[in-house]
């Protein structure tokens, strides 16, 4: 019969246990430890968005220009320009504008014709970016100063732009102002909250980007009394896309390609 | 010394032009490194003494007095920010400009809007006393302000 022998055997049952129990109790701090280091940490939760910000996955705006008038109109672009700190510079090949007035046959060329109502042929249409879900001036921008948001608006970051224009000259609506000089003087009454820019920048409409981060919709929108909507172009509950259904819209110069999101009703 | 060597310099000694060890024109040489040595001390004599006063900045706008001591703190522990406000301010441009998001939640675990012109100036409403004083003595020029407003001096415009 064979016996166990002592020397042979280098563990015994006391030392077994000790080992994994001592095993164990590592093996279950290492694995809190991991929990701790894929759990959503400090750094992630130190930036959010506000809780009140409105969001879409898709903003779109419809203008009824039926219902809005030149006065109105200019009404919603000082508005939006006393807000924005944009500075009225006066001669037309500087000018700065974010919201503006044109004819008929400049911001819909191609679509007029002599026998139009004539309500179409002397007033003037309200104008701004387009916010094009194809931008050109995204493409061209050499150092991504201006880009598209997941939500569709086109965004310019003025920390970035260098002034190299090609923006200006990509985007067919002329919807982009440049600061050849500094113009910070010519802003009569300055909205403390917001940025001013300095010479040398690109600027534009930015669908109030900073109003929706706060829960309100575009000021232009909440200035026209109705004749504008602002809404998300993908939730078919939305009231654009409710009255998208029963009236015809149009957008200026779709034949280019940009699939501009700024809609007309005439 | 080689033998060619020697030759070349007695034939000099000969011509009677090379004289070693002597300076020619000692008053014109001494009289220009004295003048020389005393124009570049001059501007460590002018201001010998005088060490440039350490900054101050200040915290007693009445935005901050208002506050109760316990309010009475700023996004991030005092040495972190005097240390790298610009890296925080270059974060918040970022987040808030490309991310969208606005809110911060600072080490007290209060929030704030992410913004310079409405939430440091809003309590730091004193731009030349507390920006500018010690970004005058370590002779820095941020752009900032080519842009952002400074409250509420130039609010009162």
């Amino acid at each position: 019969m064979k016996t166990v022998d002592e020397k042979t055997v280098t563990m015994n049952r006391r030392k077994f246990l000790e080992i994994t129990g001592v095993s164990t109790i590592v093996g279950l701090l290492g694995g809190w430890g991991l929990v701790e280091l894929l759990a959503p940490g400090e750094l992630e939760a130190t930036y959010l968005p506000k809780k009140e910000a409105l969001v879409a996955k898709r903003w779109a705006m419809l203008i009824d220009m039926k219902k809005i008038t030149e006065q109105s109109a200019k009404k919603c672009i000082t508005v939006c320009h006393r807000i924005h700190n944009v500075p009225d510079v006066g001669d037309p090949k500087r000018e700065i504008k974010w919201i503006w007035l044109e004819h008929f046959a400049n911001a819909f060329p191609g679509d007029e014709h002599e026998h139009m109502p004539e309500r179409i042929e002397e007033e003037r249409f309200f104008v701004m970016c387009n916010h094009c879900d194809n931008p050109p001036c995204v493409r061209v921008c050499p150092t991504k100063a201006t880009w598209q948001r997941g939500d569709g608006i086109i965004m310019m970051d003025q920390h970035r732009c260098i002034g190299c224009r090609y923006c200006m000259a990509a985007c067919p609506f002329g919807a982009r102002g440049f600061n050849w000089g500094d113009y910070r003087f010519l802003i009569k009454d300055r909205n403390p909250e917001y940025p001013t820019r300095e010479k040398g920048v690109v600027e534009k409409c930015n669908f109030c980007a900073e109003r929706l981060a706060k829960g309100r919709i575009p000021a232009c929108v909440e200035e026209s009394e109705g004749a504008m909507v602002f809404g998300d172009l993908m939730d078919s509950q939305s009231e654009l896309r409710k009255i998208m259904r029963e009236q015809y819209t149009i957008r200026r110069k779709p034949y280019l390609g940009t699939n501009p999101q700024v809609y007309y009703m005439v | 010394m080689p033998e060619e060597k020697k030759e070349i310099i007695n034939s000099l000694k000969d011509t009677g032009f090379y004289k070693p060890g002597k300076i020619y024109d000692p008053g014109y040489i001494i009289a220009g490194i004295v003048i020389f040595i005393i124009l570049a001390a001059l501007p460590f004599l002018y201001n010998a003494g005088k060490a440039a006063k350490m900054p101050e900045p200040k915290l007693d706008t009445p935005e901050i007095l208002q506050l109760s001591e316990a309010e009475r703190v700023c996004v991030l522990p005092k040495q972190e920010m005097r240390e790298n406000h610009m890296v925080l301010l270059n974060e918040w441009r970022d987040q808030v400009v490309r991310e969208g998001n606005r809110e911060y939640t600072g080490y007290t675990g209060k929030k704030y809007t992410v913004s310079l012109q409405n939430t440091c100036m809003e309590c730091h409403s004193n731009y030349d006393e507390f920006c500018n004083e010690c970004h005058r003595y370590t002779v820095q020029t941020p752009v900032c302000w080519n842009c952002h407003l400074q409250k509420p001096k130039e609010w009162a415009r």
